[in-house]
């Protein structure tokens, strides 16, 4: 790079060292602050306006926000998007349990773990296809299957009761698979020398994984609560693809009701659902603080 | 290793774990087995009641013929191309750059840009609707591959910044502290000694944003109107409106979107594995 710029290549020489490390950023930070942080900033600010995309923006001061407190859709979004933290959480467990059932070493076992990594590889489109048909009523598998339990039918996604437990199963079986593979990585790392030594001492079964297998898989379960909380609050496409919130509003969760808001043939209240989106920013930067000051405890003691 | 190995097991515990294996997979694809035998259904078996018993014959490719004839899903495919592989080599290049500029140097507000990476990577999409297609549209990118790739860039340039930062981390720094001292350029040191090192970060990194920018659906719903730019998860599920109850066709269709990813992983496997769980071993 000295040769580009031979007049000031004594400048460049003494201060190569400070400057490089800007100029290396300068194109990505350039990206991320046009696409990423700059808009954070304006959806803030249009969420103080009543706009439709196209004509002047009118500055309403709280109004979106007073208005969303009286919007009972945003009540059972947000009651929605809790429903689906918690039960997504199940998917750690569940990974953890899969991932113990894998680690073995028998002939095969290394395929059989990419199949059950599968649905993770699996656009969350065809994940919502598939399970719409499974739920499908009169002749989808799980139709028939309550009909054989009950009795009667129950079609889950026409339900206001089972709607949106219908659509977090179906997003369950990518994220366990998620969680399946971080364990298994987890797995494969651990110190054999201290559970030998846990088992000389007599410990096995579910004390041995509770006080010497789980401590050590601290950073994959770490990993896998990041990627779940945060996945949760994002679910968007299953809810889009598998009810577009329906029926009446009882699937709805706050990325899907700001999107409806915001782009549907509604209209296009840009304002208002930006101010969907900032309440929806707010609690997720909740959690993303949490991460990044363990991230950050972790960063100063390597 | 835990658990205990099952070789150590008595013998009929090995013979039921070896049985339990192809069942658990078995129940845990069914929906995929499921959608995979109906798109080899004939239409017939679905007017005649015959959803999920054994099919009539053999139709696989009367359905993915007609998928591919009478829908436009062979130009969605090609868009996601588009919007797939210039995003994976820009995200790749620029984090190349910014996980180098992170590892490498120690300056003030090295962690806070960093963290601000991290932090943008986990961010709802919903905050930057609005804006991002206000500005696409305004670009006159929108409803164009152009508009899709240059926001996936920037996006997904937090997540490989993060990676490849603490890819770097982990070389020797030694490598990079003698080079100075001979005299060679920071550029050149980049170029010649930890690029070549980052192959196996490349590879991992690429593999992972082509699956996730290629199962993109909001996006492709936000920034794209028409069929010209469509890519093929937001076409699919136009296709699906079309396709009232035409099981046989809808689950071709799936299996057509699902498989350049598919494919991608069964071939590069290892990578994508270790792209993914990385920091899942070490705190």
């Amino acid at each position: 790079m000295s040769n580009t710029v031979p007049s000031s290549s004594g400048f460049w020489k003494r201060n190569q060292q400070t400057l490089a490390p800007f100029l290396f950023l300068a194109p990505g930070m350039l990206m991320f602050l046009i696409y990423v942080l700059v808009p954070i900033f304006e959806s803030i600010w249009i969420s103080f306006h009543d706009w439709d995309g196209l004509g002047a923006m009118t500055w309403i001061g709280f109004g979106n926000y007073a208005e969303l407190m009286d919007d009972d859709s945003f009540y059972t979004s947000l009651y929605n998007n809790v429903i689906w933290l918690v039960l997504y959480l199940l998917s750690i467990p569940a990974g953890l349990a899969v991932a113990l059932f894998l680690n073995q070493t028998v002939t095969g076992i290394r395929l059989y773990k990419s199949l059950f990594f599968f649905p993770f590889v699996i656009s969350q489109v065809v994940v919502g296809l598939m399970f719409t048909w499974f739920y499908a009523p009169d002749f989808g598998l799980f139709a028939k299957l309550t009909e054989v339990l009950f009795g009667s039918q129950i079609a889950v996604l026409a339900d206001e009761r089972y709607v949106t437990y219908g659509i977090i199963v179906a997003g369950l079986w990518p994220q366990t698979a998620y969680c399946m593979i971080l364990y298994l990585t987890g797995l494969n790392n651990i110190n054999p020398e201290q559970v030998e030594a846990a088992r000389m001492d007599g410990a096995k079964g579910l004390k041995l994984l509770w006080y010497v297998i789980l401590p050590q898989l601290a950073p994959a379960t770490f990993i896998a609560m990041v990627v779940t909380v945060i996945g949760s609050l994002r679910s968007f496409d299953l809810v889009s693809i598998m009810t577009a919130g329906g029926p009446y509003g009882s699937s709805q969760v706050l990325s899907y009701f700001m999107y409806e808001q915001a782009l549907s043939e509604y209209g296009f209240r840009m304002g208002y659902g930006a101010s969907i989106a900032v309440v929806l920013f707010l609690i997720m930067m909740v959690f993303i603080s949490l991460f990044i000051v363990r991230m950050l405890a972790q960063e100063r003691n390597a | 290793m835990f658990p205990t190995p099952i070789q150590k097991a008595s013998p009929f515990a090995q013979t039921a774990y070896k049985i339990l294996l192809p069942v658990a997979l078995f129940l845990w694809l069914l929906p995929l087995i499921g959608v995979a035998i109906t798109s080899v259904r004939p239409a017939g078996d679905l007017a005649a009641g015959n959803y999920f018993g054994i099919p009539s014959g053999f139709a696989g490719f009367e359905n993915y013929s007609a998928v591919f004839n009478n829908s436009p899903i062979g130009y969605y495919i090609l868009n996601s191309f588009k919007v797939t592989i210039p995003t994976v080599i820009g995200a790749v290049a620029l984090s190349c750059l910014t996980g180098f500029a992170l590892a490498v140097y120690k300056f003030k507000g090295n962690l806070v840009l960093f963290f601000m990476f991290v932090a943008g990577n986990f961010i709802p999409f919903q905050i930057l609707m609005v804006p991002v297609r206000d500005m696409t549209l305004r670009a006159g990118l929108y409803d164009t591959t152009m508009g899709l790739v240059l926001f996936h860039v920037a996006f997904q340039t937090g997540f490989c910044t993060l990676f490849m930062r603490n890819f770097i981390k982990g070389l020797p720094f030694a490598l990079i502290e003698s080079a100075r001292v001979e005299g060679v350029s920071e550029w050149r040191i980049f170029r010649y000694i930890v690029l070549p090192l980052m192959r196996p970060a490349i590879a991992a990194l690429s593999v992972l944003i082509f699956t996730f920018v290629w199962n993109d659906y909001f996006w492709a719903t936000v920034l794209v109107q028409g069929q010209h730019a469509m890519p093929v998860t937001a076409g699919l599920y136009s296709l699906n409106g079309q396709w009232v109850a035409a099981w046989h066709l809808v689950s071709a269709g799936s299996i057509v979107a699902a498989l350049p990813p598919v494919a991608m992983f069964f071939l590069m496997q290892r990578h994508f594995i270790a792209g993914l769980t990385l920091g899942a071993t070490k705190g």
